[in-house]
């Protein structure tokens, strides 16, 4: 009996090996799955002697087919349900990173009200929609078309007693609904500008400095057709300073000594023939002249240096160059002292 | 007000709702890719750019005109179709002297040129060319790679971050087990990548997982690695950036070993032994006489002490 019951069991064993063999692969080392992705990789190395004998298609699509079968094997473990009469494997999160397509999206930075409302802490109330009318005697919108107590649709209006009787109720009526909106667009786009950090129009400007009113004001003083001649002065006004005069002419009348002595110099200057030495050119020149020279000096140094230190790079060359500087002096340098010794 | 750069008001519902599709998310759309060729392109780049378009289909766009840019010299005008089209992957074909049969694959971070990768087609079979039946339209394929190249070398685990970004499709919780008809098989092996496509047939293994079965279908490359333009890893990390919303909260107090067992750690007060309610037995009531003598003794001493 025992028997009996061994080898049945070692065939139920057999069958089910063979069963599996069909849907079993072995490999060197394990796959690396991301089912949320429905992907594997397989880091085992590819047999080269293989790839080579076969026939490469056929190899390809056996190595395909293996890999498959494992990640096959792997979706079937998964959870299964049905819906709609197929089966369908519920897959996990993805695992494998990969870059996002825009950047992480920012939350809308609070308008000025919200600001205020959170440093008061105000917090939003709910309005119902519908309100009762009392005009028309049923509940209508709070807001917008067909709105209730509707006043701008108001076909009388009490003039107040304090009000100019020519003035047009209607129109005014009108004219502060107008004004409402246009602030509430306002505050909009200020809103807007806000978040995006650009110059925030309206908002009071940094209070102009005391130089730069001061400077404002002789602006404005001096800009009318007389160049601000008969401008009064303001009580406690400073005059502007550095306003001197920009240029200092001769008096048509006057000294006639000194203006003798000025034009009796210019002629001894042009009757004589000695050159007369400008002395900024001189100087001038002069720096020039030892600009070059040191500049020379320097390329015909560094010249040499090329010469010595072949294609090495730069920084290494210098380094030989100063190494045999104060080494014994090899190469032309030599013989040329030789021959000076000669002579 | 003067005019606010970069700030678009819709002006109607429509126009609202298309902007806010391409607004940024927390979960983000499918990845589109734009399918495009240069200047000069070969049959065989013509060809392959329309197998790629067939097997992506869904989320692509075919660009049907040439475009004469050179990704690698100029990226502004990628950044400006991929603006316009709303794609953050790309593919461009080119052919010319110098690299015959070129492949560019590619993607965007916010419209800008993240990772590029040039390869060169050496071996192409179409689509078209091999007769048999083919899948449908926007199956989700099974992606394998295989070859160790794509886990040690760094252009190629970024080529290969690049080919399940663009081949990958949509994210979804669940997949219908019958439907998994599709394999792209990547193998890297000398210096190649061969891309190969197959169809999936399911056969009977008398058990419940199904014996695979493969048949190719196209389209197949060969590829060989040319120039490559790969993210600095400061880009790459903003652009790996996960958004605090979607990261998995830390709960407290739970932890797993090493053998995967779940641990808690519980925080007790300490237990007011005196408060403890034992079984109450007859025999060790207390009785009133003692408690009085008890107290007694107590006082006294504590008299003493004074």
């Amino acid at each position: 009996m025992a028997h009996i019951e061994t080898f049945l069991l070692a065939k139920a064993e057999k069958d089910e090996a063979e069963k599996l063999k069909s849907i079993r692969v072995k490999k060197e080392l394990e796959l690396e799955f991301d089912l949320g992705n429905l992907l594997a990789s397989d880091r085992n190395a590819v047999n080269l002697r293989d790839f080579r004998a076969q026939k490469k298609e056929d190899y390809l699509r056996a190595l395909a087919r293996d890999n498959t079968q494992l990640l096959v094997n792997e979706l079937w473990k998964m959870p299964s349900e049905r819906v709609e009469g197929v089966v369908v494997a519920k897959l996990p999160e993805p695992t494998t990173r990969l870059p996002r397509e825009k950047p992480v999206p920012k939350p809308r930075p609070p308008t000025k009200w919200e600001q205020f409302a959170k440093l008061k802490g105000i917090q939003k109330k709910k309005k119902t929609n519908l309100v009762w009318d009392e005009a028309h005697k049923e509940w209508r919108r709070r807001w917008g078309y067909k709105r209730a107590n509707d006043n701008t649709k108001d076909w009388l209006v009490e003039v107040p007693e304090t009000a100019d009787p020519d003035e047009d109720q209607f129109a005014k009526r009108a004219h502060a609904k107008r004004e409402r909106v246009a602030k509430n667009e306002l505050n909009r786009l200020r809103n807007i500008a806000r978040a995006h950090k650009l110059k925030v129009p309206g908002a009071a400007a940094a209070a102009p400095s005391r130089n730069e009113l001061a400077r404002a004001e002789q602006v404005a003083k001096v800009s009318t057709a007389s160049v601000g001649k008969f401008q009064e002065r303001l009580p406690k006004e400073k005059a502007p300073r550095n306003r001197g005069k920009k240029r200092a002419f001769q008096p048509n009348i006057g000294d006639f000594s000194t203006e003798r002595q000025q034009q009796l110099e210019l002629l001894k200057v042009i009757a004589s023939k000695k050159p007369r030495m400008d002395v900024t050119k001189a100087v001038n020149k002069q720096m020039r002249e030892e600009d070059m020279e040191a500049a020379s000096k320097k390329r015909k140094g560094a010249g040499r240096k090329g010469r010595k230190g072949g294609s090495a790079p730069r920084g290494k060359a210098k380094g030989k160059a100063k190494a045999k500087g104060q080494g014994p002096p090899a190469g032309k340098s030599r013989q040329v002292r030789k021959g000076l010794g000669k002579r | 007000m003067t005019q606010l750069d970069g700030v678009v008001k819709p002006k109607t519902r429509r126009s609202k709702r298309f902007l806010q599709s391409r607004e940024p998310k927390l979960t983000e759309n499918v990845k589109n890719a734009m399918i495009m060729k240069g200047g000069n392109t070969s049959e065989t780049v013509t060809k392959a750019l329309k197998d790629i378009y067939a097997l992506k289909k869904p989320n692509a766009v075919l660009y049907k005109k040439k475009n004469i840019t050179r990704p690698f010299e100029d990226q502004t005008s990628l950044e400006f179709f991929s603006k316009k089209t709303d794609c953050s992957l790309f593919l461009f074909g080119s052919h010319n002297k110098k690299r015959p049969n070129n492949l560019v694959f590619g993607r965007m971070f916010d419209f800008h040129v993240l990772d590029m990768i040039e390869l060169g087609i050496e071996k192409f079979v179409s689509l078209s060319d091999i007769k048999s039946p083919k899948c449908a339209e926007g199956t989700k394929p099974l992606l394998i790679f295989a070859g160790e190249a794509f886990d040690t070398d760094s252009e190629y685990k970024r080529l290969r971050s690049v080919f399940i970004d663009f081949f990958r499709g949509q994210t979804v919780p669940a997949v219908r087990l019958a439907g998994l008809e599709h394999v792209l098989h990547f193998t890297a092996l000398e210096g190649k990548i061969y891309l190969r496509s197959y169809k999936v047939l399911l056969k009977k293994s008398g058990c419940r997982t199904p014996r695979i079965e493969l048949e190719e279908i196209g389209p197949s490359f060969d590829f060989v690695l040319r120039r490559t333009h790969l993210a600095s890893d400061d880009l790459s990390k903003t652009a790996h950036k996960l958004p605090k919303a979607l990261k998995p909260k830390k709960k407290k107090n739970i932890s797993h070993d090493t053998f995967g067992t779940k641990l808690g750690r519980l925080h007790m007060q300490k237990q007011n032994l005196a408060k403890l309610k034992t079984r109450k037995m007859k025999g060790l009531r207390k009785r009133r006489g003692e408690t009085i003598q008890g107290e007694e003794e107590d006082s006294a001493k504590k008299a003493k002490v004074e």
